[in-house]
């Protein structure tokens, strides 16, 4: 087997920072097409006739498709089917690279789902109107700090009309219940997928998102797959690049120009657009203590803005 | 005379009504216009004055409420939010 491309730690603050990492067009096109004619793919389909009720033709892939049903806490070296288009999916060098370092060795499958967004037409057909799935964060409210991964994967190309995924960059660490933030239509920062077939996304379990408003004349999918540790998820990911001045702090506010924004401490410490102007800050410590959390050390601070709390005698 | 409205919610980055939109949602009663999520980049309105100015009233607004002992630096739900409205004759 290739070895593993395991993340650098600079990766690694990202994923703590924003919630998400993406390698787009990482999954061979052959790899793409076995997937999609797997699934029955009608995307490329001169019409969609045969789609008469979306519910329906979502349950006939199931019944047809070469998806397997798996049962939550199956090893994921054991979900899918030797030489199955999934099996090389999640066995690519990047693929258990990134869930190597994210997870740690032997994760389990919790469930998987084929996500299809219909064009505008099919919506018409049975009367009703087409629209954008409201922001959510899956599964239900959830303090852990140790995390789960979903796997978000584009099999073919996803252009801006085709409404790929919303989502909300930095939102992963808040503790919300689920379908209770559908009020916040829009906000400062928001991304969409648009990307080239064969991209995967690496998110938090937390991050806010959406499927997005089709209003192509393609039919879109994309192929999740959550994924739990079984470890504790520290120290997983190549530490060779982990700066050795990593633990000392930096002069805050009165400072020379502008700081370098591949330091550590400024990844764990940059907003996000939609970030009030005081949960921000907080957002930080939740970041600081996550890394602490990935590092085994709980000495960790970037910034001061979890000694200065500490500072008790 | 009859009247539908309009609410327009915004998400501010502080309890001040002039700090900058974060965040919105518009509904619609009369029927005119559908909103929906993922919709638009740029907010509506830079902050909850500039609404004032283009005639949304302000109907409710956050409370500023003490974090409860041991939630203090736990984050959840936008904190700035404020409710318009604009009414319009059935």
């Amino acid at each position: 087997m290739p070895s593993l491309e395991l993340l650098n730690s600079t990766q690694m603050a990202r994923f703590v920072a924003r919630g998400f990492l993406r390698f787009d067009a990482v999954v061979p096109d052959a790899l793409n097409q076995k997937f999609l004619a797997d699934i029955g793919s009608l995307y490329g389909a001169e019409d969609h006739e045969a789609v008469h009720d979306i519910r329906q033709h979502h349950q006939a892939i199931m019944r047809s498709s070469a998806i397997p049903v798996v049962n939550a806490g199956t090893p994921l070296a054991e979900a899918y089917p030797p030489d199955s288009a999934l099996s090389e999916l999640v066995n690519l060098p990047l693929v258990q690279g990134v869930l190597q370092s994210l997870l740690g060795e032997n994760p389990t499958f919790d469930h998987h789902f084929l996500h299809v967004t219909f064009p505008p037409a099919c919506y018409e057909a049975i009367g009703k109107r087409s629209t954008s799935q409201p922001t959510h964060q899956d599964s239900t409210i959830d303090p852990r700090r140790a995390f789960d991964v979903q796997i978000m994967y584009f099999p073919h190309e996803v252009t801006s009309a085709m409404g790929g995924t919303r989502f909300l960059p930095g939102s992963h660490l808040r503790i919300v219940s689920e379908a209770s933030i559908g009020r916040y239509q829009n906000l400062c920062g928001q991304e969409h997928v648009v990307c080239p077939a064969g991209t995967v996304f690496f998110l938090h379990h937390g991050i806010w998102h959406g499927g997005g408003h089709n209003t192509s004349d393609e039919v879109r999918y994309m192929f999740k797959i959550r994924l739990c540790p079984t470890v504790r998820q520290s120290r997983k990911w190549d530490l060779s690049d982990l700066p050795n001045d990593h633990f000392e702090q930096r002069p805050i506010f009165w400072t020379e120009g502008e700081p370098d924004e591949n330091h550590l401490h400024s990844i764990l410490t940059s907003g996000e657009p939609w970030y009030e102007y005081d949960t921000g800050r907080l957002e930080y410590l939740n970041r600081i203590r996550l890394w602490r959390y990935l590092l085994g050390d709980e000495s960790f601070d970037a910034d001061y803005w979890l000694t200065r709390i500490e500072n008790e005698h | 005379m009859a009247q539908k409205q309009q609410v327009l919610v915004l998400y501010l980055k502080s309890s001040a009504l002039d700090s900058e939109v974060a965040g919105w949602a518009v509904y619609d009663g009369t029927g005119k216009t559908h909103h929906m999520a993922g919709e638009a980049e740029q907010p509506p309105y830079k902050s909850g004055v500039s609404a004032l100015r283009d005639g949304w009233r302000l109907i409710q607004a956050s409370p500023l409420v003490p974090e409860a002992p041991g939630n203090e630096f736990r984050t959840g739900y936008l904190k700035y939010e404020f409710f318009f409205e604009k009414l319009f004759d059935a």
